[in-house]
């Protein structure tokens, strides 16, 4: 009876062992997905109800704090730019020659038609510092092996009350993430696809971010390239330079 | 004087079709500028009253913070009901309010919502609150008729809300549109949801806490309480008077208009008389008139147009300004997003002030146009004039 006792304990042990820590792989997707800065140039295709429209950008992001986007194309949209340091958020338009700050219900507006609002675009922390994980289980998502993480929000001032995240097992990028308030109620999700491997860190170059309270088929984010921990001068990240 | 008036009075009355012509045109310009006058005087008092009714009550207590044309406010003003607003919110004297912003998601759109917490039992206020007790699965919430017209939102639809808690934190619920008020007051229903104060606090995690505070009790210069400062009736119908203030002005153009086409026939009329009336002038003062007092009759029998288009104007303007009055004057256009409260139909409100004013404004006008060309009289040669030569 010992003997099969000790059997049972050992299994279940090494189930234990077999079993990835969540907060591992969470850990694993911030190297992955957080660098010190990027800079990186976009594509991104809004689905409408009169067919899509793709508007091309170029990002440079220092951190998680500070972010400065150029649109490129459309010709409507072109020289309209973005500047976000810390929580503030200023749109530069070149049609008006005005830089407004965005704030309020104005955040809550869809960055250009898109599934994104602004307020969006503003929570861009380390996944760890803000979630406690736990592995729900393996699913197997675009014919690779993911871990389905279930991520619960540790601090107070956090976006989104939970997530689920289908963590990719090899490469640790997530493939799909939903978004839930604190009602249960799913808000966003988000599909990854194209991984490639820059300077080491896998990264998804397909994001499809689709509001799920907005009927539609979602905006897709496409990195056409991207670069990191490249040197960014300090001025871009300056009001100045929204106008230049 | 006398003889003067009586004299003036025959020769109009004797210049028949052309005195009338002038009243007539006179009469209008009294009537249109009454009515008009009577118009904002109305949308004044009825803005003001429906803003007291509707919202603001007899005034409000306002979060420090808060500013309702700053989006950056919103989320940083609230703080607890103070201790000392707690009796006469309990008697219901005083409403307490909480806001938030959120979204609404009408038929798969995303809208942006001021969300706004108010206690299901007050009664202050004239807001159908008492609908926000109606029992159901999900949370009721009342919205105004322009905000249902723009989400396309009926009595009884269901629609995702999300809002950030004190937090930051993403939540969403589903409400149920239990009742559309109509309102002409546009900071109550323009993107805007109402809901229970108590469920607003407790979503939002700020229990006991409000942002501003309506209430009945008209005392002026009540004291700050706490975060809150007092914010009177005047201050928060500044806006209207100010909108009044420009409208008056922009009327003036016209009333100029009008009164400078009545002035001009008047004019005209009074050049006439004295270039026609030349062997008249010079018996007048043959029979002992001094020269004054023929500028006097003369300027008596200008300015008497104005008395005879006042008398005129009473005829057909009484009836029509008690007329507009029940009936009202509707505006042909959509004013539900003119951002004031701005009722459809407006009813004219005519004080003896303003009609004592107007008259005597028409008339100090008349008298100036009449005596201007008069002036000329004196300096006539009688015997010439007698003589009916032009001079």
């Amino acid at each position: 009876m010992k003997t099969i006792t000790a059997f049972i304990l050992t299994i279940i042990t090494l189930a234990g062992f077999s079993a990835p820590d969540a907060n591992e792989i969470l850990k694993k997707v911030d190297k992955n997905l957080s660098s010190d800065n990027r800079v990186m140039e976009s594509q991104i295709t809004i689905q409408g109800k009169r067919g899509a429209r793709t508007i091309s950008s170029k990002t440079y992001a220092m951190g998680d704090k500070k972010s400065f986007t150029e649109y490129l194309s459309p010709a409507r949209e072109q020289g309209t730019k973005m500047l976000k340091l810390e929580n503030q958020l200023w749109i530069y338009s070149p049609s008006t020659d005005r830089i407004i700050q965005i704030s309020g219900h104005l955040l809550r507006q869809s960055v250009m038609g898109s599934d994104l609002s602004y307020e969006d675009m503003m929570d861009d922390r380390k996944l760890t510092d803000i979630y406690t994980a736990k592995v729900l289980g393996e699913e197997e998502m675009y014919g690779r092996k993911t871990y389905l993480i279930e991520l619960t929000a540790k601090v107070t001032d956090v976006a989104y009350h939970s997530q689920k995240m289908w963590v990719d097992a090899e490469r640790f990028v997530p493939l799909k993430q939903e978004m839930y308030a604190k009602s249960g109620q799913l808000l966003k999700r988000l599909e990854m696809k194209d991984v490639i491997q820059v300077k080491g860190r896998w990264f998804p170059t397909t994001m499809v971010y689709k509001d799920m309270l907005k009927d539609g088929d979602g905006t897709e984010f496409k990195i056409s390239k991207i670069e990191f921990n490249v040197d960014i001068p300090e001025y871009i990240f300056s009001k100045a330079a929204l106008k230049k | 004087m006398k003889i003067a008036f009586k004299l003036a009075f025959r020769n109009l009355i004797g210049a028949g079709l052309r005195t009338w012509l002038n009243v007539i045109v006179l009469s209008f310009s009294f009537v249109v500028i009454i009515w008009m006058k009577g118009i904002l005087v109305g949308w004044d008092h009825q803005a003001k009253n429906d803003m007291e009714q509707w919202e603001i009550g007899k005034g409000q207590f306002w979060h420090n913070q808060y500013d309702p044309y700053d989006g950056f406010t919103i989320t940083d003003s609230h703080a607890p009901i103070p201790n000392e607003f707690k009796p006469e919110i309990e008697k219901g004297e005083m409403v307490p309010m909480l806001f938030a912003q959120g979204t609404i998601y009408p038929q798969g759109r995303m809208q942006p919502a001021m969300i706004k917490g108010i206690p299901a039992n007050q009664t202050l206020l004239k807001i159908p609150t008492h609908k926000l007790d109606s029992v159901t699965d999900v949370i009721p919430a009342i919205i105004g008729e322009v905000m249902a017209r723009s989400s396309h939102l009926e009595k009884g639809s269901r629609v995702v809300l999300r809002w950030r808690d004190s937090k930051g934190t993403f939540d969403a619920a589903e409400i149920e549109i239990v009742d559309i008020f109509s309102t002409t007051v546009p900071t109550i229903d323009v993107a805007q949801v109402w809901i229970n104060l108590e469920t607003m606090q407790e979503k939002l995690l700020l229990p006991e806490q409000a942002t501003l505070f309506s209430f009945a009790n008209a005392e002026e210069n009540r004291p700050a309480v706490g975060d809150f400062r007092l914010k009177t009736k005047k201050e928060l119908t500044a806006e209207i008077d100010a909108m009044i203030k420009t409208k008056s002005k922009g009327q003036s153009v016209f009333y100029f208009i009008l009164l400078l086409l009545a002035m001009l026939a008047i004019f005209d009329t009074q050049i006439l008389s004295i270039f026609r009336r030349q062997k008249e002038i010079g018996t007048y003062v043959a029979l002992g008139y001094t020269r004054q007092q023929v500028v006097t009759l003369f300027t008596v029998e200008g300015a008497m147009h104005a008395v005879l288009a006042a008398a005129l104007a009473a005829v057909y303007g009484i009836p029509f300004f008690i007329w507009q009055s029940k009936v009202g004057f509707t505006i042909p256009m959509d004013t539900s997003e003119f951002g004031m409260a701005i009722a459809p139909t407006m009813y004219p409100i005519y004080s003896v002030g303003l009609i004592l004013s107007t008259t005597l404004i028409v008339l100090l006008t008349t008298s100036v146009v009449s005596y201007w060309p008069a002036r000329r009289i004196a300096k006539m040669n009688p015997t010439e004039a007698l003589r009916g030569k032009i001079q």
